[in-house]
């Protein structure tokens, strides 16, 4: 919930609400290591292909899979391929779906959410009974049906991902618009004869938007374990691309010689999904005050 | 009351054809007939085929009759395995899978709440902080990552439980509902926390403690009741979760139910196998979901005076 005042408050005292947001999120030190999780792991995703040890398909057939050593910290996989520079890859897809789909979910829902509770009356109970209905279809099964019948594209899962994760968000930004629709402050920007257009785009979206922050944080994680989840079934990424599922999947069939291979990158998605989940508490404490933790 | 259920009924209708039409019309827009992938087939080999299975006949007719099968329970036959039908796979897999899935909400439900009440007695302590880290780690903990990660230490290392197979060896069953059960108690654990700190601050709370009710009468007998609502709200969506995740479990753990079947008709591309099988969990799911609001409804007294006095 915003906070109802915000729309009185001039442009110092504005910027003062995300001030506040922040000091109250550096007082939450699991919500500060998450985020410094995340901008470490971005860090070495947007820079693998110049850091990474060895080369993505570097095999080194003599040596098999070899548990962690002084050269190869991770250990290698049954190529000889070096595990670090394989989860250093994998972490490029992870996190790009992660994040994609998501902003296919944060665009389509927000604009709906938006129209939806913007327009009112008819309009909006055509738009939001249309989201109840597609909240009731088993979209987990459907997306391993898109993934069977158009084959294992990765676009498809952006879009198959994104198209799922919308409807939450819809349904906050639509609460939101309806409460601040008839404030004072549109009222105003109405009678100055701003268009709706521009009344939509500069003064109700950024009104929406903590929350929107919020629940964008806590979208991504669930995106990623989506993701992570077609992967391991083998419906979602295929080799030679690489993510942390497939390689996950590819762990266990061979754990029980080399557990390593399982071990390193489920650990590196759970700190990821650890991290995510706790930056997106913190900041839902932190610009949200009134929201109860549950 | 009576009018809610009805009402509710008659809403999963609708979203009930969504899901088949939906469905038909994904799998008939498949690239590469069923049989593309046979070798070469004689034509009037194909054309028996396409007769038996109906493809002969244009869309709408085949969706229409494949209609008129469901409504008869009859979800429709297999490509792959000539003689072998869904509803047969249903009768075989189903029994299994909601085994499991019973199991594995027992878990779910039991550790949560325990942990939910607990942490919600004492907030802010570490009796609070314990269960609910604990409770983070279930939920980034996903089934793929936990399933393989108890069967090595407690299957290989340890050798306490049977790794693989279902009803077969004692305690076979442990591990898979653990597995499944483990991530659902995290969220479980969360919510009834919520619910109970909200619960606890109410008046009617304070009343219990001024009648000098003992507090475990009053957390048990009052508190519990309206705290544990937001847990039954995430029930329906808890069961078609459930669900999804059968299929990693039981390709983990090799237990022939339903959620296998559906995994492995997905990798044969066996069409009609995907299309009943899908049909018939949106039917479930959709009913589920139907309960959960039902009993959502029924548990919290404010709903149902809502309900009456609307009408």
């Amino acid at each position: 919930m915003e906070n109802p005042h915000s729309a009185t408050l001039t442009q110092e005292q504005g910027s003062s609400l995300w001030r506040d947001g922040w000091i109250r999120l550096c007082k939450n030190h699991m919500a500060l290591f998450g985020l410094g999780v995340m901008v470490f792991f971005c860090v070495i995703a947007l820079l693998t292909p110049w850091i990474a040890p060895y080369g993505y398909e570097q095999q080194d057939l003599q040596l098999g899979a070899s548990p962690p050593s002084a050269a190869h910290w991770l250990g290698t996989d049954i190529f000889g391929r070096d595990m670090l520079t394989r989860i250093m890859y994998g972490s490029r897809v992870s996190l790009l779906v992660g994040f994609v789909a998501t902003g296919v979910a944060l665009v389509i829902g927000v604009l709906w959410g938006t129209v939806a509770g913007y327009a009112g009356g008819r309009v909006d109970a055509v738009m939001m009974r249309l989201v109840d209905i597609l909240y009731a279809l088993p979209f987990m099964i459907f997306i391993v049906l898109l993934m069977v019948v158009f084959g294992r594209n990765i676009l498809l899962l952006f879009l198959a991902i994104g198209a799922v994760e919308w409807l939450t968000m819809a349904r906050i930004v639509r609460g939101q618009v309806q409460n601040l629709r008839h404030q004072e402050f549109i009222e105003a920007a109405f009678s100055m004869g701003l268009s709706r257009w521009i009344i939509i785009r500069r003064h109700l979206i950024p009104n929406t938007l903590g929350p929107v922050i919020v629940y964008t944080t806590l979208t991504i994680p669930n995106v990623m374990l989506l993701e992570a989840f077609l992967s391991f079934l083998g419906l979602g990424i295929q080799p030679p691309q690489s993510s942390w599922g497939l390689l996950i999947s590819h762990g266990v069939e061979s754990m029980e010689e080399y557990p390593w291979l399982l071990i390193f990158p489920g650990l590196a998605l759970s700190i990821t999904l650890f991290a995510l989940n706790f930056l997106g508490d913190g900041l839902r404490d932190a610009l949200d005050p009134r929201a109860s933790k549950d | 009351m009576l009018r809610f259920i009805l009402s509710r009924l008659l809403q999963a209708i609708p979203v009930l054809l969504v899901v088949i039409t939906v469905t038909f019309l994904l799998v008939r827009c498949a690239p590469g007939g069923p049989f593309s992938a046979e070798k070469a087939v004689p034509p009037e080999v194909v054309r028996a085929l396409e007769a038996q299975y109906r493809l002969d006949q244009p869309i709408w007719q085949q969706y229409l009759s494949y209609l008129g099968d469901l409504a008869q329970g009859e979800f429709g036959p297999s490509f792959r395995y000539p003689g072998r039908s869904v509803n047969e796979l249903i009768a075989g897999g189903l029994p299994i899978t909601a085994e499991l899935a019973f199991y594995a909400m027992l878990v779910a439900i039991l550790i949560g709440v325990c942990a939910g009440v607990i942490a919600a007695l004492r907030p802010n302590t570490p009796q609070d902080y314990l269960p609910m880290s604990a409770a983070m780690l279930g939920i980034c903990m996903p089934s793929f990552l936990m399933g393989p990660l108890l069967v090595l230490v407690f299957g290989i290392w340890l050798e306490w439980l049977p790794v693989s197979g279902w009803g077969e060896l004692a305690g076979d069953k442990v591990l898979p509902a653990i597995t499944l059960g483990t991530g659902y108690a995290a969220y479980i654990a969360r919510l009834s926390r919520g619910g109970m700190l909200e619960v606890m601050s109410q008046d009617y709370i304070r009343t219990a403690r001024a009648k000098g009710l003992p507090e475990r009468v009053v957390v048990l007998k009052h508190a519990l009741r309206g705290g544990l609502i937001p847990v039954v709200a995430f029930l329906g969506p808890a069961f078609a979760g459930l669900l999804s995740g059968s299929f990693v479990v039981e390709t983990i753990f090799q237990i022939p139910g339903l959620g296998r079947f559906y995994v492995q008709a997905a990798f044969n591309r066996d069409y009609t196998m995907i299309l009943g099988t899908t049909v018939f969990f949106a039917t479930l799911i959709v009913l589920f979901n139907l309960l959960a609001d039902i009993i959502a409804v029924w548990i919290n007294p404010k709903m149902r005076h809502q309900l009456s006095r609307s009408r």
